[in-house]
């Protein structure tokens, strides 16, 4: 354990002494505040028009939970697909580029440990980054009237999401050591992971059944909406245990082919 | 102190070592030496435990690394032919790291890294980031990482490659006082060098043993680069007197 919090540590420093975590953090933030501004001036807009059109009914079906923060978190979730290929490509690829790989493989520590300092190091800077955009529904909590409990599910899903993806990153970069090819597969992966429910409604019930449990944007959808079904968490602790199991597996390789 | 018994690596098609075998004793200084693309740098990560060895043993300090490769590593220090810094870190967060994963203990961490600081001449560099750092210093950070957990053995592979003179006299003496009651292994192209430094001497070729000896025997009718030159030009001649050698010890 002591050793993956060193590792964890270095992962850490490394990302916010090179200039990626502040290019990240400064991009997913001016593109979360400008979702934020335009979901809300829409609702605003909305509800402007009901309360002229005198339409009570429309109006109480307006509510923040719905209107701004479920598609705010929707779209940040197709940013973190982008972004989180760029946060985890350096993981094994750079080390293995700049011969830290044999400084590492050399040392006294266990491929488990060397995996999980990496993965904890990526889980805290996601920490960083998705709390730093709970400014917005702090803002709406403030001014207005949103369900905490709802936001705090969404909030969790993001979380496991950004999670998700980062451990199938460093399963990439698990098998290069080129930071681009890295990159582009994880994202290939990740966009296929999104996308793969696509077919399901004419895929047939069974195998439909299983598409729709493989996408990840099913169980998102789900905690978005403020569901907390231990079937959607067992989904995403599935695919983040599964991608560091085959990192381990991978990294295992390079030190006995 | 290290045993190397029958080591054959193949990459694929390719056996980049074949059958190596040879020991080095505790406080001796081993030459490791050989053209380009003789196995050297192969032969050192499979005893540093980078890489699994095809077929054969290595032992070091009775631990085999196979079997117990985690107390091999912790008692190896390696510098690799390219040192293996973390460009962005400076110097003394770089050896502080390298010291945690190598099992210092939190309490002696700061005294470790003084102690490689000093002997390696990096006193004045210790906020530097490394990545800044000349070539001759970034090879002292190389060294002063391999030494900073005090290991039984040393690997170095092409310690003053790259240095200037000065560094090189320096880098020598340091080995010299480092060897005392460790192991050290060295891989270099400077024949001088290891008349200068190791007791021992094991040239490879292509993969394969030419000669293990020691640099008195060695050198006793010719210069080291005589001997050199010999085993590695003569090698399809010295074939016989090689292979005379190989299973013999393939036998003990």
């Amino acid at each position: 354990m002591r050793n993956a919090l060193a590792i964890a540590g270095k992962e850490l420093r490394s990302y916010f002494v090179s200039p990626i975590a502040y290019v990240v953090l400064t991009g997913f933030l001016l593109l979360g505040g400008w979702f934020f501004f335009n979901l809300l001036s829409r609702f605003n807009f909305l509800l402007s028009i009901y309360s002229a059109m005198r339409n009570p009914e429309a109006q109480t079906r307006l509510n923040l939970n719905e209107f701004v923060i479920a598609p705010l978190l929707h779209n940040l979730s197709v940013v973190l697909v982008i972004l989180i290929p760029v946060i985890t490509m350096r993981s094994f690829a750079e080390e293995k580029r700049g011969g830290t790989y044999e400084l590492l493989m050399t040392s006294p520590l266990s491929i488990t440990e060397i995996v999980f300092g990496k993965f904890l190091g990526a889980f805290v800077f996601l920490l960083v980054m998705i709390g730093l955009t709970g400014v917005y529904p702090a803002i709406l909590l403030l001014y207005g009237n949103p369900e905490p409990g709802v936001i705090a599910a969404g909030y969790l899903g993001l979380l496991l999401l950004a999670v998700a993806f980062a451990s199938i990153g460093l399963l990439t970069s698990s098998f290069t050591e080129n930071q681009i090819i890295a990159a582009v597969s994880c994202l290939v992966l990740l966009l296929l992971l999104y996308v793969i429910a696509w077919p399901a409604e004419t895929a047939g019930p069974t195998m439909g059944a299983v598409l729709k449990y493989l996408s990840l944007t099913e169980h998102f959808g789900e905690m978005v909406k403020g569901v907390l079904d231990t079937k959607d968490l067992v989904y995403f602790v599935s695919v983040i245990v599964l991608a560091l199991f085959l990192t381990h597996r991978s990294v295992e390789s390079v030190r006995w082919r | 102190m290290i045993e190397v018994r029958n080591l054959t690596k193949r990459f694929g098609d390719l056996v980049a070592i074949r059958d190596i075998s040879f020991t080095a004793a505790t406080g001796q200084v081993l030459g490791f030496l050989g053209p380009n693309g003789a196995g050297k740098t192969t032969t050192m990560r499979v005893i540093t435990g980078f890489m699994p060895a095809s077929s054969g043993t290595v032992k070091v300090g009775g631990f085999d690394i196979f079997d117990n490769s985690y107390e091999v590593r912790k008692r190896i220090g390696y510098l690799p032919e390219n040192p293996p810094l973390y460009a962005d870190m400076t110097v003394s967060t770089y050896l502080q790291f390298v010291g945690r994963i190598r099992g210092i203990a939190k309490a002696e961490l700061g005294e470790a890294v003084d102690r490689v600081l000093h002997t390696c001449g990096l006193t004045n560099v210790t906020g530097r980031v490394v990545g800044h750092l000349s070539k001759g210093f970034r090879q002292r950070v190389g060294l002063a990482q391999a030494l900073i957990h005090n290991p039984s053995v040393l690997v170095l592979d092409e310690p003053t490659i790259g240095l200037d003179p000065r560094q090189i006299i320096d880098i020598r003496t340091l080995i010299r006082e480092l060897a005392g009651d460790r192991t050290v292994i060295l891989s270099t192209h400077i024949l001088p060098e290891v008349s200068q430094l190791c007791q021992k001497v094991v040239i490879i070729n292509a993969g394969r043993i030419a000669v293990e000896d020691t640099v008195e025997n060695l050198t006793r009718d010719m210069s080291l680069e005589q001997v050199f030159l010999r085993y590695i030009t003569k090698d399809a001649d010295a074939d016989a007197g090689a292979s005379a050698g190989a299973p013999e010890e393939a036998a003990s």
